[in-house]
């Protein structure tokens, strides 16, 4: 894909995060997509390309009116956002057409109009993992943890230090859930959910939406808010059994998409501003920086424990509080997509000074997916 | 009111030999007849290198811890927390997710790389799982 040929011009969260118990989750996608497109200056008549996750394209395109030209229906959990970016800089460049609605949104916490996920019993999934007492992310996200602390040297105290550094990006995020400041020990003594997790290692879970529009760079300059190009793009899966998994020192899925990103967007490690890795549990931070390539996994850790990605060191990470306290919703990729936008318009209530490349990366299921996108705000 | 039962699988065409074998007290692998690649969870094909031709045969049962959590909440139905749900790396290669028994669910007695052999637990006449104990010797 061509560098930069593609802008986000129009983005928005729902107008309320966190417990919303007066709005569908069909509401919420509407919510956020209307947020989005005042946001950019348009009406939903000149929506002509389409694409949500979860919810069918069909469902979400209807109770917004819309019949867009092109359609992306990709579902692979929360990064599927960070996919459908990919997929509608693709369809934008071939002329599938002009401008392009995502949605995401989720009734997370309140459950309102929610499909209820199941795992069919002759699934994969059904035969080979769910007899054996996995039961929701929580009990599957964090198993492959344990063999990545041995094989790379990574501590308890070191995995405690990501919610800690999160939550003081999300003291300085007025929309963030947990604002209140934890300490190591706060995180090692709260409840356990399933060793070696805590309560205060595992994301929340919250009501939320959030939409982008997307347009080509050519367009972009004439919309009212400052344009996000798209820099470089990645995409893979792996497995969507986490037992499964190639490797439990990294993941393969990441391994693909952060690197392609890299590639086409014709950056080095060095050059990136601004960085997210979705975070539903406190180990995909290190995943994803020795996945990407920004360090040795063995020093992911301690990066972290010494402070480099907190507020004023040199690789600010998650800076809205990530899913462990800004919000989650159970598809997070949403949300880390809307932050970069942010940073890159200069806008984020922590705001990385002079920020100019932020680099979103997001995961998928169980490490089944993953999706990273690199913005800039220079063409 | 009967207890919740744990989640049961239902075989399909493509893994019947796999709980066929459980239940004669067998833990079935498959093995590429063209690349000898041996793998799981069951096919008739080979992930590697998609030859169809490919054969069954019984696994030594032994293996060790790879990895694991011991999920305290939400429990699933069927299961007592804290419980221990384990990766294991068979010694042919393959890893499976299964529960460890006779042993405590502790990270003290859950060793990373202890060594394992299969244990068969019947469910009902038609599933028997394969669950590991800590080998003997």
């Amino acid at each position: 894909m061509r560098r930069n040929a593609v802008a986000v011009v129009g983005a928005a969260e729902t107008t309320e995060l966190g417990v919303i118990p007066n709005m569908s989750q069909i509401q919420l996608h509407a919510d956020a997509a209307l947020n989005a497109i005042a946001d950019a200056g348009l009406k939903l008549s000149d929506i002509d390309g389409f694409a949500t996750a979860v919810e069918t394209p069909q469902q979400v395109a209807h109770y917004l009116g819309i019949t867009p030209t092109w359609v992306d229906g990709t579902s692979v959990g929360g990064c599927s956002f960070m996919l459908h970016v990919r997929h509608a800089a693709a369809a934008i460049e071939a002329g599938l057409c002009k401008t392009v609605l995502i949605t995401h949104a989720e009734s997370g916490k309140s459950m309102i109009g929610k499909l209820p996920r199941s795992t069919p019993p002759d699934s994969l999934n059904g035969q080979f993992e769910a007899p054996f007492g996995v039961y929701g992310p929580p009990s599957m996200f964090p198993i492959p943890v344990l063999r990545f602390m041995k094989t790379h040297g990574i501590t308890h105290e070191q995995l405690a230090m990501v919610a800690v550094v999160q939550r003081e990006w999300a003291a300085k995020n007025p929309r963030a859930t947990m604002k209140d400041p934890i300490t190591v020990a706060d995180v090692l003594n709260s409840r356990m959910i399933a060793y070696p997790f805590r309560l205060l290692q595992c994301c929340l879970v919250t009501d939320g939406g959030g939409a982008l529009i997307l347009t080509s760079a050519d367009r972009a300059k004439d919309f009212p808010k400052k344009p996000v190009y798209i820099l470089g793009t990645g995409e893979s899966v792996e497995t969507p059994m986490v037992s499964q998994m190639k490797t439990f020192d990294s993941s393969r899925a990441f391994k693909v998409a952060g690197p392609l990103a890299f590639k086409e967007a014709g950056i080095t490690h060095k050059d990136v501003d601004h960085l997210m890795i979705y975070d539903a549990f406190a180990h995909l931070p290190l995943y994803g920086l020795g996945d990407l390539g920004f360090m040795p996994y063995e020093e992911t850790g301690k990066f972290i424990a010494d402070g480099n990605t907190r507020p004023g060191g040199k690789l600010p990470l998650n800076t809205n509080g990530g899913g462990l306290s800004y919000m989650h919703s159970g598809m997070y990729g949403m949300y880390a997509l809307q932050e970069s936008v942010r940073q890159m318009r200069g806008i984020a209530p922590a705001q990385v000074k002079d920020a100019k490349i932020s680099v979103c990366h997001g995961v998928g299921g169980m490490f089944a997916a993953s999706g990273t996108i690199i913005f800039t705000n220079e063409k | 009111m009967a207890e919740p039962a744990r989640a049961k699988p239902k075989p399909t065409p493509e893994t019947q030999h796999f709980w066929d074998g459980t239940q004669a007290g067998e833990l079935r692998l498959q093995r590429c007849d063209a690349c000898a690649n041996v793998y799981f969870p069951p096919r008739p094909f080979c992930p590697s290198c998609a030859s169809r031709k490919v054969s069954v045969f019984k696994a030594s049962g032994k293996g060790k811890l790879y990895s694991y959590v011991i999920n305290h909440r939400p429990a699933a139905p069927g299961f007592t927390p804290p419980y221990a749900i384990a990766v294991v790396e068979l010694d042919e290669g393959p890893r499976m997710m299964s529960n460890i028994i006779d042993c405590p669910q502790t990270p003290e007695a859950l060793e990373l790389d202890m060594k394992l052999e299969v244990a068969f637990e019947k469910l009902d006449d038609k599933i028997t799982l394969p669950l590991f104990r800590p080998a003997k010797g």
